[in-house]
């Protein structure tokens, strides 16, 4: 019956944070514009001006911005939750008889729904601008599954964030001084050869690499016999794969502990 | 018959700082205590712990006849919590907000549909029931915040200043809502800063200040204690303020209190405006001028006063402390 229930419970609470992505002009904003906006943005700014070996750069950018956009959509999970708590709602919500990790399994199902939306409006720009899927259906498939996978672990990450901090600003702003390089030092829009040393080996096993990586094979971005540096991204679904797995199994009670303990402000 | 709500010794820590130093409170089953307190009392962390929001660090408590700490989720099935800022999400609709509390009470969905529009027509936010709640009155808020805490028709309801920060007509509103919930026989623990709140609505008063119960009883126990209402004056010239005491000592029914400091006189009275007619009379007669002149209904400050021989606030507001004394006989 709890699992039944908890389930239950959190699809309502995913409805209640999807309803907001009609309703409040930032998500809506964050969801629809901002994707469309980075794909010509990074298309004909830097399209221009970086050269991929033996590829076409537009083709090896789609990848890294699709990984790039969905892990940033795991900050409205965070902002959402020290919204919830700056309101009084997380009170309410405690106060009543539902599951307890309800309401954190209802905020990221509904991150995962926003970035399905995210995904179909950046691959429809990405689309019309001469980017291409060179794979089968299935492939293309688990291209965009392990970008969602991924993302969906960080929104456990960025959700403790939530819990712990003072105010929705706060950990915006924190998150982007997270987010930001993680995104950049990586395979996501230069290839990782043109890195200096540390930071090169950072983005060898920076776990957004490997997910760019993944989706790229995935849909087929990256001409043949390309070789990858090091295990990690040679191997991208697996190692991705482990990553998300990790982030899940520490992440999920820990924030499910401190969930129980926060109350409002 | 058991209480709806029994709390024995209970203590809690914020840090260093202590919230409850061994608060007791009951409420019978029926009936509605008023908490009374001013600010950083300790109602809220009360409340909080009683609504399973909190673990008190001693001291045990039964809500609805079940023990708070061993099975909380058999608790909230019974409570409903209406807090200090009123927790509705502003981005759904009234309905929406219902109707999601109504789901997550696991109602059902078409139980929860219809309770989410019946509480909408009893809370009188039928027409704005399809708006945004950003779009509401600070008043029509705590009404829906009032109102989702009722979705489930729970026997014991936990009200957290309900009417602080609402303007006087928001606030008569409320009183009516929460003396209709009453009369169909729900327990109730509200906290108030306001003594007149608590005078209307609550059976029984427990004060508390500093994380401590400080008195209880009824409201007319506790304004027995203060006094009932008093005459306060203030003269224009302090040298009069002795004449004007000895003239009006007879009108009393208590000690005058003069303040020197401020010009005035302040005294326990009964009889209303009979009373200060007489007064305006006798200075009058006298050629005392006065600044000001009122009859005026204890406060919490009063209480506070008179219990604790502190004001509220803790400021050395001068009708406290040292610069009174009584009129000399």
């Amino acid at each position: 019956m709890s699992y039944v229930s908890a389930v239950g419970d959190g699809l309502v609470v995913a409805k209640r944070n999807l309803i907001k992505i009609k309703r409040v002009p930032d998500l809506l904003v964050f969801t629809t514009l901002q994707p469309i906006m980075f794909v010509l943005l990074f298309v004909y700014v830097f399209g221009g001006a970086i050269a991929v070996k033996g590829s076409n750069y537009n083709e090896f950018l789609i990848a890294g911005i699709f990984a790039q956009t969905v892990i940033f959509g795991s900050v409205i999970t965070g902002a959402g939750m020290a919204d919830d708590i700056q309101k009084g709602i997380i009170d309410r919500f405690r106060s009543l008889p539902m599951s307890p990790s309800a309401v954190l399994f209802g905020r990221t199902l509904s991150d995962v729904v926003n970035n399905v939306i995210v995904v179909i409006v950046m691959s429809l720009t990405g689309l019309a601008v001469g980017w291409r899927i060179r794979t089968s259906f299935l492939e293309a498939l688990g291209g965009y599954l392990i970008l969602l996978v991924f993302a969906y672990a960080f929104s456990w990450v960025m959700a403790m964030m939530g819990l712990l901090a003072p105010s929705p600003e706060v950990v915006n702003n924190a998150a982007f001084i997270i987010i930001f390089p993680l995104t950049f030092v990586a395979n996501t829009f230069v290839p990782i050869v043109t890195l200096p040393g540390p930071l090169r080996t950072f983005a060898e096993w920076n776990p957004v690499s490997s997910v760019t990586q993944a989706a790229r094979e995935l849909f087929g971005n990256i001409p043949p016999h390309t070789p990858a540096p090091g295990w990690a991204l040679q191997h991208p679904v697996t190692y991705t794969l482990i990553w998300s797995l990790a982030i899940l199994v520490i992440f999920v009670p820990l924030t499910t502990r401190q969930f129980r303990r926060s109350v409002s402000r | 018959m058991t209480d709806a709500v029994i709390a024995r010794g209970l203590v809690k820590h914020y840090g260093e700082v202590k919230a409850l130093d061994g608060v007791d409170v009951s409420v019978p089953r029926g009936s509605v205590l008023g908490l009374l307190g001013p600010n950083g009392a300790g109602k809220t962390t009360v409340v909080r712990i009683l609504a399973t929001l909190l673990t008190p660090d001693h001291g045990s408590a039964e809500v609805a006849g079940i023990d708070v700490l061993k099975d909380p989720r058999e608790v909230r099935r019974r409570i409903g919590l209406s807090g200090q800022y009123a927790a509705v999400d502003e981005y759904l609709t009234g309905f929406e907000n219902l109707d999601m509390i109504g789901r997550l009470y696991h109602l059902g969905r078409k139980t929860s549909r219809q309770r989410a529009r019946e509480l909408l027509a009893q809370f009188r936010l039928e027409e704005a029931g399809d708006r945004m709640a950003k779009t509401y009155s600070g008043g029509m808020r705590r009404r829906l915040d009032l109102a989702g805490a009722l979705v489930a028709n729970p026997p014991v309801l936990f009200l957290d200043e309900p009417t602080t920060g609402l303007d006087p007509r928001g606030r008569t509103d409320m009183w009516e809502v929460i003396q209709a919930l009453v009369a169909g026989g729900t327990s109730l623990l509200l906290t108030t800063q306001y003594l007149e709140e608590a005078d209307v609505l609550a059976d029984n008063i427990v004060v508390i200040d500093h994380g401590k119960v400080i008195a209880e009883g009824t409201a007319d126990q506790l304004k027995a204690q203060v006094g009932g209402e008093r005459l306060e004056i203030t003269v224009a010239d302090a040298s009069e303020l002795m004449a004007a005491g000895a003239l009006l000592e007879p009108l009393g029914v208590g000690k005058a209190v003069l303040d020197e400091h401020r010009h005035c006189l302040s005294m326990p009275v009964s009889g209303g405006a009979m009373v200060l007619t007489d007064a305006l009379r006798r200075l009058d007669a006298a050629h005392i001028v006065l600044d000001d002149v009122g009859l005026r209904r204890p406060t919490l400050d009063d209480v506070f006063l008179a219990l604790t021989g502190h004001g509220v606030e803790h400021t050395d507001s001068s009708l406290t402390g040292a610069q009174t004394q009584g009129v000399p006989r």
